[in-house]
């Protein structure tokens, strides 16, 4: 059978069309089992995974667990808050003594772009990047695809906006790539100041205006404005952002079309999304997080049968 | 690899025939029986039976493919990943009685597992096994088939071939296979 052709999932970047295509068929033979009255496989009984949360998160630590749960993988949590890290311990040392205790896979959040690729020249455990700095959150992008591919049928031909905070945002970053390695084409909308300076470089769309963007995509991927990475003010007030480049229900239904709504979540609703367009029949938001799991578990799997 | 013919097309008819009548006298008019053909090939089996049964009795049998990858016991012991296939199962379990299909029982490593895997989807009052091919005195665990097409002997190092008509084959025919000297593999795996 066909393999991944990496040891880690450190970034989209770093992997093949057809590392995402078998990961996508691994996934759908999850969702299955995610459907069943008892919903867990026992296929890394003999795994165990340390989930390793230098930075908050809710849904994606709590998506990790719940897939390595479903696996059947012994599972320990560690987060930095509360930790030796407040002591001034390095990432390495604090790493290779969660590695004494025999884990075979660490799943890492880290503020710093770059932190697992460091990881990985270092340590023999597998890697999955769960989010670096404002660089890649590869396993967002992957379940990203997978949802458009369930509500589209495919996602290459697909026209895509990325619509938001881009600069800060690590979710758009493996979103460009993945859709790009299947054959979207992708856009990026935002204020001036929150697109990358490059960002045409890598082959995308620029929009300005909201409405122009949703005129020309057939997914909306509306992203957070993440005010905890803003060192300045990057646009005046939230209440002018959501003026500018909140979307809402009238909007999308005054588009001649049918328009799919995503967000990775957690919506600032109000700001981004208002409610009745969040939670509009444009929204599969609640689809992302339910295959967020089978991606996870596809990948852990996959991972973890290289050895 | 030497092929040996062990069961010509003629037989298999037969052979398909005679499980379906066995399957008659102890489920009579499957109201509450169940077949759950095994991935990848079991599922031809169970197809074929069910087609046997509407012919012989005019009933459509429940009939859902069961895919046991997720529950193998060999998972991360082998070279590369286990491609997981499709399954399909539409109906709960819960009190029916399920008849696993599969083509050759070998080992019986994928009958256990596939008894862990149909327990996700309820709890049956009765399992039973049936398969086309016993490769007798091969078994790794103590599991038997209820209904047996043909007990074969075997080395470990041959392999059953199940081809099906409209699938890989002009005919249905069961074919045994024996490596030549420098083909030979310490343990074969079906």
């Amino acid at each position: 059978m066909q393999q991944l052709s990496v040891r880690h999932l450190l970034g989209i970047k770093e992997i093949t069309p057809q590392d995402i295509q078998l990961i996508f068929e691994t996934a759908d033979q999850f969702k299955e089992v995610l459907n069943r009255p008892i919903k867990k496989v026992p296929s890394l009984r003999d795994v165990t995974i340390a989930n390793v949360f230098f930075e908050n998160s809710t849904r994606t630590k709590l998506s990790f667990e719940l897939a390595e749960k479903r696996l059947s993988a012994d599972v320990i949590n560690f987060s930095a808050s509360g930790s030796s890290v407040k002591k001034g311990e390095t990432l390495l040392d604090t790493v290779n003594n969660i590695l004494s205790m025999k884990v075979d896979m660490i799943v890492m959040r880290h503020s710093s772009p770059g932190a697992p690729h460091f990881l990985s020249r270092k340590i023999q455990a597998n890697i999955v990047n769960a989010g670096d700095g404002t660089h890649e959150h590869p396993t967002q992008a992957l379940l990203d695809s997978f949802s458009i591919r369930q509500k589209l049928g495919e996602v290459a031909g697909k026209k895509i906006a990325i619509i938001g905070d881009i600069t800060h945002s690590r979710v758009a970053l493996s979103n460009i790539f993945a859709l790009q390695m299947q054959g979207a084409e992708v856009a990026v909308c935002g204020p001036p100041t929150l697109l990358p300076k490059h960002i045409g470089d890598l082959g995308v769309k620029i929009f300005w205006n909201v409405r122009e963007a949703l005129q020309w995509c057939d997914v909306a991927n509306v992203l957070r404005i993440q005010l905890e990475r803003q060192q300045g003010k990057l646009f005046p007030s939230l209440r002018e952002y959501a003026l500018y480049f909140g979307i809402n229900k009238k909007m999308l239904d005054e588009l001649d079309k049918e328009i799919v709504l995503m967000h990775p979540g957690p919506i600032n609703r109000g700001v981004e999304l208002t409610s009745d367009a969040a939670d509009s029949h444009h929204s599969i938001i609640l689809d992302q997080v339910e295959n967020g799991v089978a991606i996870r578990m596809a990948v852990l799997y996959l991972l973890a049968s290289k050895g | 690899m030497h092929k040996r013919l062990i069961v010509p097309h003629a037989l298999f008819q037969i052979m398909i025939r005679r499980l379906a009548h066995q399957l008659i006298e102890t489920h009579r008019d499957f109201s509450d029986s169940v077949i759950l053909g095994l991935q990848p090939r079991g599922i031809y089996v169970a197809d074929r039976l069910q087609q046997t049964l509407k012919e012989i009795l005019g009933i459509t049998v429940q009939t859902g493919y069961l895919d046991i990858t997720f529950h193998r016991d060999d998972f991360r012991r082998r070279a590369t990943p286990l491609a997981p296939n499709a399954t399909k199962v539409d109906f709960s379990l819960e009190g029916k009685r399920v008849i696993l299909v599969d083509d050759v029982l070998y080992t019986g490593r994928s009958v256990r597992a596939a008894i862990d895997a149909m327990i996700s989807y309820g709890r049956p009052d009765q399992v039973e096994l049936l398969v086309l091919i016993d490769r007798q005195y091969t078994r790794d665990l103590p599991i038997e088939a209820t209904y047996t097409g043909q007990r074969v002997d075997s080395l470990h190092s041959q392999r059953v071939e199940v081809t099906w008509q409209g699938q890989d084959s002009p005919e249905d025919v069961i074919w045994l296979l024996t490596p030549t000297p420098d083909q030979e593999e310490p343990h074969a795996t079906a």
